[in-house]
């Protein structure tokens, strides 16, 4: 069982407020992803969870049970951090076996587990090295053994996939959500990166300056972004915001619509504007529009338009997929 | 040294420093290996005549010789053993945020600066004095008899001043290596419920290796010479209790004028320095690659 629930949750360093009151309930079995933009709390909330860091307020509760006041070993959760952290002095095999040596398991129990955890990362070769004489990858993967040898209740990832190059990326994200799926554990996963956010959550966690925009399925924020945050965070490129006349001809402040979401015509549309930049990337091309009193609008088209900058070009967003936001930034639902 | 042609280059500009610093060592050396094997006596100048080993068999088989030696070796392992675990200690209270951690530092680094010969008549005359000393007027406080230091633990007292001296530069290579321990993995061992014992002695203690590995061969260096400290407060007695080998080639040297046995005393010393060396190289310079 790996049920974390979150009441109220504050935390202060010296006088400023970094999170400010967090409500958050996850599942048993959940992947929850916290995205946000750098220093907005992403980190510490995962600390307060850990126990590395004390709450200043609020509880937080892991099967019900007020952890607040527990040592981080006694939470029964498992973090995987940025650095990795890994012992190095010890080998692989102790890295991964060090927390159920401190529990106390036998040494035959220990390595039996141990061995185990490492087949399935494809470890069982590396067992007697240092880390300091291991890939980056390999780093990654002793990282997560320790994690989950321990059987937590919970995993704790906070950027967990930073420090590789892009192709390793995608591969241990691959591994890290087959073995989230096949072990059924809670994981809460923090993340600047939007793909690695949308593939990997059942639900996710949008923070901005310490408090929660909005919490909901990755198709749900990217379909119904609760505001004006949200709408701009998630989705990429980002959706285009338009203020102005344009909005209040359709009846609100702001509206967004997203780049797949606006079609182009040589002759007719809502919009007249130049082409400044057109990206070809094979599948797709993106043109950044100027419309005059309007602003840039990136659009989404398919890879064969062949429209040079400098071109005129009509636009006209889809009607349905417009998302309104009224004079505060939420979203106005109709 | 990525190519042979910058490797190369590189010996080419090393060797005029290397020529240098050889010429530097082997001239003194050749000198004083010369003039082991003379009979040179500052009594009788002019005098000067080829005696082979002669010198080398009087000052191996003078008794004071392995007094000297093992008084010698005592010193410095005592020494060794109380920077070392003293200044572990010290550098982890050190690391803990207290009040006034600044001015901590810098009194604790002060011994350091303090002339061997200061320090040793302090320590004489200000606070093991068995009549005006500080630890005298302590003991009395408490009723008991004031120690005679220099008396009755001579080598003990010699100790105690010398790691006085050497717990400041044991104490700040220790701490040094203590603040780069990385906050990642200390939280790591957190989330692996690590006990402070078992966080001490399976994390801390591995990762100052190094640090301690720097400590032991920088110190054994400085204190197989220790001398001044013997001069300014036993004077090497009494007897022969506090003579280690240094003192013992100046004794000979400067006290019976015998240069030939002095400079025969110098190699000898020069010799087990050498051994001492390789052992401690052999013995915790594994800990200097990786
Ligand atoms: N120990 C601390 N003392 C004081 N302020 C802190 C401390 N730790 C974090 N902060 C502040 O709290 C805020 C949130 O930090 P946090 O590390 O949680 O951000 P983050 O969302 O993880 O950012 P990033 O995406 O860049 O990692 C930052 O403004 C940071 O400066
Ligand atoms: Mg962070």
């Amino acid at each position: 069982m790996g049920k974390i629930e979150l009441v109220g949750v504050e935390k202060t360093f010296g006088h400023v407020g970094v999170i400010k009151g967090v409500d958050l309930q996850v599942e048993d079995g959940e992947f929850v992803v916290f995205v946000g933009p750098s220093g907005c709390g992403k980190s510490t909330l995962l600390r307060l969870i850990a126990g590395l860091e004390d709450t200043t307020g609020g509880r937080i509760l892991i099967d019900g049970v007020d952890v607040s006041d527990t040592p981080p070993a006694k939470r029964g959760l498992s973090m995987v951090f940025q650095s990795y952290a890994l012992y190095p002095h010890m080998s692989v095999r102790s890295n991964i076996g060090f927390g159920l040596r401190m529990a106390g398991v036998p040494k035959e129990e220990r390595n039996r587990k141990v061995e185990a955890a490492a087949a399935v990362l494809n470890l069982t070769a590396y067992l007697d090295r240092r880390p300091g004489q291991l890939s980056g990858g390999q780093r990654q993967r002793v990282a997560i053994g320790r994690a989950i040898v321990r059987e937590p209740k919970a995993f704790l990832f906070d950027e967990p996939l930073s420090n590789l190059d892009a192709a390793l990326r995608v591969n241990m994200r691959l591994e890290i959500a087959r073995l989230q799926n096949s072990l059924g554990t809670t994981a809460i996963y923090v993340t600047h990166d939007q793909i690695e956010a949308m593939t990997l959550a059942d639900k996710i966690v949008v923070l901005n300056a310490g408090k929660i925009e909005q919490v909901g399925s990755p198709l749900e924020l990217y379909d119904h972004p609760a505001n004006l945050f949200v709408a701009g965070f998630i989705g990429s490129p980002k959706m285009n915001l338009v203020s102005g006349a344009a909005a209040r001809k359709h009846g609100a402040a702001t509206i967004g619509v997203r780049p797949e979401h606006v079609s182009t015509s040589p002759t007719i549309g809502e919009w007249e504007g130049v082409v400044s930049v057109a990206e070809h990337v094979g599948s797709d091309t993106f043109l950044y529009v100027t419309v005059p009193d309007i602003g840039d609008i990136t659009v989404r088209a398919v890879g064969e338009l062949a429209l040079k900058p400098g071109a005129k070009v009509f636009l006209t967003p889809d009607i349905s997929r417009i998302h309104r936001f009224d004079r505060d930034g939420n979203a106005v639902r109709n | 040294m990525a190519t042979r042609q910058t490797h190369i280059l590189g010996r080419i500009l090393v060797a005029p420093s290397i020529v240098l610093l050889f010429l530097w060592m082997i001239v003194p050396l050749g000198m004083t290996i010369w003039f082991s094997l003379l009979r040179y006596s500052l009594l009788d100048p002019g005098s000067e005549s080829f005696v082979g080993l002669l010198n080398y068999q009087y000052f191996l088989t003078d008794p004071a010789f392995f007094t000297a030696l093992a008084n010698t070796l005592v010193l410095v392992g005592a020494v060794l053993a109380i920077t070392v675990v003293g200044g572990v200690l010290i550098a982890l209270l050190m690391d803990q945020p207290i009040f006034g951690r600044g001015i901590v530092r810098l009194m604790v680094i002060a011994p350091f600066f303090v002339m061997p010969t200061v320090s040793a008549l302090v320590w004489k005359n200000l606070l093991m004095h068995p009549v005006s000393g500080l630890f005298a007027w302590v003991s009395k406080l408490f009723g008991l008899t004031p120690v005679d230091w220099f008396t009755d633990y001579p080598l003990l007292a010699i100790i105690l001043i010398v790691s006085w001296q050497w717990l400041p530069f044991a104490t700040l290579i220790l701490l040094t290596a203590l603040q780069s321990f990385d906050e990642e993995q200390k939280e790591a061992a957190q989330m692996d419920g690590t006990p402070p014992l078992a966080f001490f002695f399976l994390m801390i203690l591995p990762h100052l290796a190094r640090a301690i590995t720097v400590v032991i061969l920088i110190e054994t260096i400085f204190l197989l010479s220790v001398f001044a400290e013997i001069l300014v407060t036993t004077g090497g007695g009494p007897g022969l209790a506090t003579t280690n080998i240094a003192f013992l080639v100046y004794a000979q040297a400067l006290l019976q004028y015998d240069i030939g046995g002095a400079s025969a005393g110098g190699i000898v010393a020069v010799v087990l320095a050498n051994i001492v060396a390789i052992f401690l190289v052999r013995l915790v310079g594994k800990n200097l690659d990786a």
